[in-house]
């Protein structure tokens, strides 16, 4: 299934400056997998040492955070869309 | 005068230059600015701070900005209420209100870090600024880029108060309203933050917009007497002011103007948004997201993202945190308006609900001094208290009308708030 990533600009230097890479995936986590394989490193920005999403670090699918549907095992479908945004807040 | 060094990650550390940055790059961590602490506690005195102008800018050595203010010239120093009528309805020697709710130009706590992020965005060079907001952000930065002469866009969730939506447009900003809660126009506000050039207050230019959040807490320590107090009841939303507040004490601290910062802070949320009180009575040290459900629009932010650093102020102080219904937060606003003539909004009633719950549970002694953080208006808010309020009573321009009612009437109390 291929699935667009909204990559953010903090991450873009792993993607040779692009905003947007298309993977094949079925799940999240399988996801960041594939996206770590064509752009090697970028995960490690995204998941710490136990695998889990860094703190700071917000997953959604088709603007949902995955913290509300099954984290890294959230499903996906062709046509999904995976935005990677860094936390931000307030006002 | 800059006794800016750099930002820094609160995570990790890594240092970056000063410039329209906010997250780390290595660990996607909020930026922090970075102040050389020993040089200000070299410049300040206490004298010094108090021949200045009564405004937030007092403080400007423990600021962010290089230059002179641009904004704000009339924001902050604000009064601190000495509230005795509500102290005896809820059974506490010493309270006070720090009064956020008449703050020059748009009543509510938000011109502070607006007159500090507006500054430094032009500083920065940008010519447009914009924000995501709950409403009284949006206020702020409509009129202090009006005062400016700057552009401004600004994004709100659709559904906001028509009080917030038209106090914006008045000062001649474009409106984007977005179909969703607060949480979604601030992903949706990353996401453009990174593909215009403009200055968002509260994400490019966060580092800088949260410093002006400190200056509530300095302003209560100067008005108390130079001290501060023993508890203090902060409302939460995203996660700005509590952690500021807390480090605007101890800053004080550092730099010589007070001898110590001995103090207790407390987190108060709405019952139906409150990821951070759960997580504090939890123990934990995840914030599990929610998705908002409270008549308290303007704290409705169920992934605040500086949620973690609440729970390390609160904690570290020895505080603690509750959550009110929006019933008692109805009652919150009332009792404050009956007690001591202030008219704050649902915000502002949470935080004088809680604070009850806080002392009714024994959290806070009923002896020692509490300062309750009002940092929003009631007048923009009015279809919270709609329909809860006692009705006129209508009679004809007859003196015996008025005698007659007058007789009804004057045996039967008025319906009270609750506790007064």
């Amino acid at each position: 299934m291929p699935i667009q990533i909204r990559v953010p600009t903090p991450l873009r230097k792993f993607t040779n400056g692009a905003e947007s890479v298309t993977v094949d995936a079925t799940t999240v986590g399988a996801l960041l997998d594939q996206l770590d394989k064509l752009h090697p490193g970028i995960k490690e920005r995204i998941c710490d040492d136990n695998g889990r999403v860094r703190r700071f670090v917000n997953i959604y699918v088709n603007g949902d955070d995955i913290r509300f549907l099954q984290n890294l095992e959230s499903p996906l479908k062709s046509g999904d869309e995976v935005s990677i945004v860094p936390a931000i807040a307030g006002g | 005068m800059n006794f800016v060094r750099d930002l820094r990650c609160r995570e990790c550390g890594a240092q970056y230059p000063v410039k329209a940055l906010h997250v780390c790059e290595v660990c996607f961590g909020p930026l922090e600015v970075s102040y050389d602490y020993d040089a200000i506690r070299r410049s300040i005195s206490r004298e010094q701070i108090e021949a200045r102008p009564r405004n937030l800018w007092r403080y400007r050595e423990l600021l962010p900005i290089e230059g002179k203010p641009l904004v704000g010239m009339h924001s902050g120093f604000t009064p601190l209420v000495r509230a005795d009528r509500l102290a005896a309805a809820l059974g506490v020697k010493e309270l006070y209100i720090k009064d956020d709710s008449v703050n020059h130009p748009t009543f509510s706590y938000k011109d502070r870090v607006v007159a500090v992020a507006i500054t430094k965005a032009v500083e920065l060079g940008f010519d447009t600024v914009s924000c995501a907001s709950t409403g009284n952000l949006a206020n702020a930065v409509s009129a202090h880029a009006a005062h400016a002469g700057l552009s401004c866009f600004i994004f709100i969730p659709e559904n906001l108060e028509s009080g917030k939506i038209i106090g914006s447009a008045i000062y001649g900003p474009r409106t984007v309203a977005v179909r969703g809660n607060y949480d979604d126009v601030n992903r949706l506000c990353s996401e453009i933050s990174e593909k215009y050039p403009w200055a968002f207050a509260n994400i490019n230019l966060r580092p800088f917009y949260t410093e002006g959040a400190k200056t509530f807490g300095f302003e209560v320590a100067e008005q108390l007497g130079w001290r501060t107090p023993q508890h203090i009841v902060v409302p939460t939303a995203g996660g700005t002011i509590l952690p500021k507040v807390a480090k605007a004490f101890r800053e004080l601290e550092l730099v010589g103007l007070l001898p110590t910062a001995d103090f207790k802070i407390y987190s108060a949320q709405a019952a139906g948004c409150a990821p951070v009180v759960h997580a504090i009575h939890r123990h934990a040290d995840l914030i599990t997201p929610v998705k908002p459900q409270t008549i308290a629009k303007s704290i409705a932010i169920g992934n605040p993202a500086d949620g973690y650093y609440v729970l390390k102020a609160v904690r570290e102080s020895g505080g603690w945190a509750e959550a009110a219904t929006d019933d008692e937060i109805i009652d919150g606003i009332t009792l404050l308006a009956r007690t001591e003539g202030i008219f704050t909004e649902p915000a502002g009633g949470t935080t004088v609900a809680v604070t009850k719950k806080l002392i009714d549970q024994g959290h806070i002694p009923r002896d020692e001094s509490i300062v309750i953080s009002v940092t929003g208006n009631g007048y923009k808010t009015l279809e919270a208290v709609t329909g809860r309020l006692e009705q006129s009573f209508v009679i004809s321009a007859r003196l015996q009308e008025f005698d007659e009612l007058y007789n009804r009437i004057a045996q039967v109390p008025r319906e009270r708030a609750a506790g007064a």
